[in-house]
């Protein structure tokens, strides 16, 4: 009996400790043809083991972009640690466009690291940063960061790895489901929970300064809307009123918050002036209208609206009020998010396939579907505008999974539990 | 126990009976009553056997138990991408519509529920619209708006598990939960 016991004190442990952290993996599904050959070489230590190996996770970052394949280590000759030590011919018979050397020492109770970026074919050095770390924490940090660099500076895009992303998890069925509300880095890695519930939770959406998340919350048996601060865990319940309150996103300037609102009857676009929580309606339709998205310059706002019949997604501009519909290709188009640089959309399009994410450049309104999954949902961009996440299914279980803008590499986040959704990458953190 | 189910026999009868006698389009309340208990997972054994003939052999004590149960038939479905109340579950809007007139104090949350097809915010929005439908058969039938509230749940309470055509059936669905 005590044995027993014990047992299943352990498994309460366990499950604990289960829901407490839900890290995601990384498994690339597609990489692109295209794709620069680079060589991240393992950065050179004084010795001692390191609790993070920077350059596998750097190489593993620029992998994920779909814009760099990165040379195998086995592969690897040769080992230098700083620019000096570099013989650009041998790199330069492997193909290797470009090079990333680097070497960790300690430094007081904290890191010195020293990285550079080589450019194989004309023999230069193109960067090199000292970086110091104030604890033996923070090292994935510092590879993120110059994953960054090293992307930005070979593809003139800003680097997106040291974002984060939000996402729900569920578990069980019927009575017994739990829900769960994580942050992780971009990579899946260091998740944290920010909210638990038996309750549905969905539609997390990032502050513009990335400290808060917007979702929506069954936690009182009724939808509502609720802001939560990261730092803190302080949070308000922001909207509450009778029926629907949903999909909430943020303007760009972070004071306004767009929602779903059914109170007056049908669901319809709101703005919430946060401060203050006035609220003030944007449509006037007997169809549905939800699923708002800001354009980065705050003038118009995406919808998926069903007045035609079945959803498609139009755009409300705020100086005329005046709605347009933005898609015709097939007879379902969902859940529009912006683009970065405001010229396209990400959207849900119903294909023969299923439900895919697609994007459509809203000058043209050329529609191309980009996944090859077909239960997708739930896009949401990176901020630099090169990745999509969203939410699909792998086998039985829902798993997040994200595309390149250009439909040309895709990789999925599986998790060890339970079904993954909901995704939200963040704004640019740093 | 054997009273019980001889009460929601009882109970589905009248049901089956006002329904004879409120609604336009009768003539296929038998044939609809099995088929909501088949979808539904949640009817009671005994139920499917009631014939009309034996309604009217003692009508008001039927009508007296029937006030004061609440109908034993909670869930309605719906078919794909749909609001329309299918005539089979006519009979099961109106035994609560009964009960609920005739219990002026109890109340109901009437949860609507969707398939997990297509995004998560819409289908919040198609469960609304399926618990709205319900909402104002019940008040054309009398039952005070105040007795009445509708929450959607989209696709995040699926009944069941499942990625097929069944398991999308028994998701599609309006709950009444008193």
């Amino acid at each position: 009996m005590k044995a027993l016991m014990t047992a299943w004190l352990s498994a309460l442990l366990l499950s604990f400790t289960a829901l407490a952290q839900a890290d995601l993996t990384i498994e690339i599904t597609r990489g692109s043809d295209e794709a620069t050959p680079i060589a991240v070489v393992p950065f050179a230590t004084d010795g001692g083991e390191l609790p993070e190996d920077l350059a596998q996770v750097i190489s593993d970052d620029l992998e994920r972009s779909g814009f760099f394949a990165p040379l195998a280590r086995d592969a690897m000759f040769d080992r230098p640690a700083s620019g000096e030590e570099v013989r650009y011919g041998e790199w330069q018979a492997l193909d290797v466009r470009y090079l990333v050397v680097g070497r960790v020492s300690r430094d007081g109770e904290g890191y010195r690291i020293r990285y550079e970026l080589m450019d194989v074919s004309g023999g230069e050095r193109m960067l090199g940063e000292n970086i110091t770390t104030a604890g033996t924490s923070g090292l994935r940090d510092v590879a993120h960061y110059i994953s960054d660099q090293v992307f930005e500076e070979i593809t003139g895009i800003r680097g997106a790895f040291s974002t984060r992303i939000a996402y729900v998890t569920a578990q069980g069925v019927g009575d017994n489901q739990q829900f769960g509300l994580y942050v992780a880095d971009a990579d899946g890695h260091n998740s944290r929970r920010v909210l638990d519930s038996r309750e549905p939770i969905l539609s997390p959406a990032w502050s513009p300064d990335g400290q808060k998340l917007a979702y929506v919350s069954f936690e009182t048996e009724r939808p509502a809307i609720y802001v939560q601060e990261l730092a803190s865990g302080q949070r308000v319940r922001v909207s509450s009123f009778e029926g629907l309150n949903g999909a909430p996103a943020w303007s760009p300037d972070g004071r306004r918050l767009a929602m779903s609102l059914s109170k007056d009857g049908q669901p319809e676009i709101y703005v919430m002036n946060i401060a203050d929580r006035s609220v003030q309606r944007l449509t006037n339709s007997s169809a549905i209208d939800t699923e708002p998205d800001w354009a980065p310059d705050g003038e118009s706002l995406l919808f998926t609206s069903d007045r035609s019949g079945g959803p498609q997604i139009y755009r409300h501009d705020l100086a005329s009020g005046e709605q347009e519909r933005l898609t015709f290709t097939g007879s379902y188009n969902a859940r529009g998010r912006f683009a970065p640089d405001g010229e396209s959309i990400f959207l849900i399009h119903r294909s023969d396939s299923g439900y895919q994410v697609a994007r459509q450049d809203l000058e043209s309104g050329r529609l191309v579907v980009l996944s090859e999954t077909r239960w997708d949902e739930s896009p949401s961009v990176a901020p630099n505008g090169t990745m999509v996440i969203f939410a699909t299914r792998q086998g039985n279980s829902g798993v997040l999974s994200a595309v390149s803008a250009d439909g040309s590499a895709s990789y999925r986040l599986p998790s060890a539990q339970g079904e993954v959704r909901e995704p939200a990458w963040s704004p640019f953190l740093n | 126990m054997q009273f019980k189910s001889h009460a929601r026999t009882l109970a589905v009868a009248f049901s089956l009976a006002l329904v004879a006698g409120c609604s336009s389009t009768g003539g296929t309340q038998d044939g609809s009553m099995d088929s909501s208990r088949g979808g539904a997972g949640t009817g009671t054994a005994g139920t499917g056997q009631v014939s009309g003939s034996g309604i009217g052999a003692d009508g008001e004590r039927i009508g007296q138990q029937a006030d004061g149960r609440i109908p034993e038939v909670r869930t309605i479905y719906f078919e794909y991408d749909s609001d329309t109340i299918k005539s089979e579950f006519e009979s099961v809007l109106t035994a609560h519509a009964r009960y609920l007139r005739g219990n002026g104090n109890a109340r109901v949350v009437l949860q609507g529920h969707t398939d997990e097809r297509g995004t998560r915010e819409y289908n919040m929005a198609l469960g609304e619209r399926r618990a709205g439908a319900v909402q104002r058969f019940l008040e054309v039938q009398g039952v005070s708006p105040s007795q009445l509230e509708i929450v959607s749940y989209g696709e995040e309470r699926p009944a069941v598990r499942g990625h097929g055509e069944d398991a999308y059936a028994q998701n599609r669905r309006v709950v009444f939960a008193y």
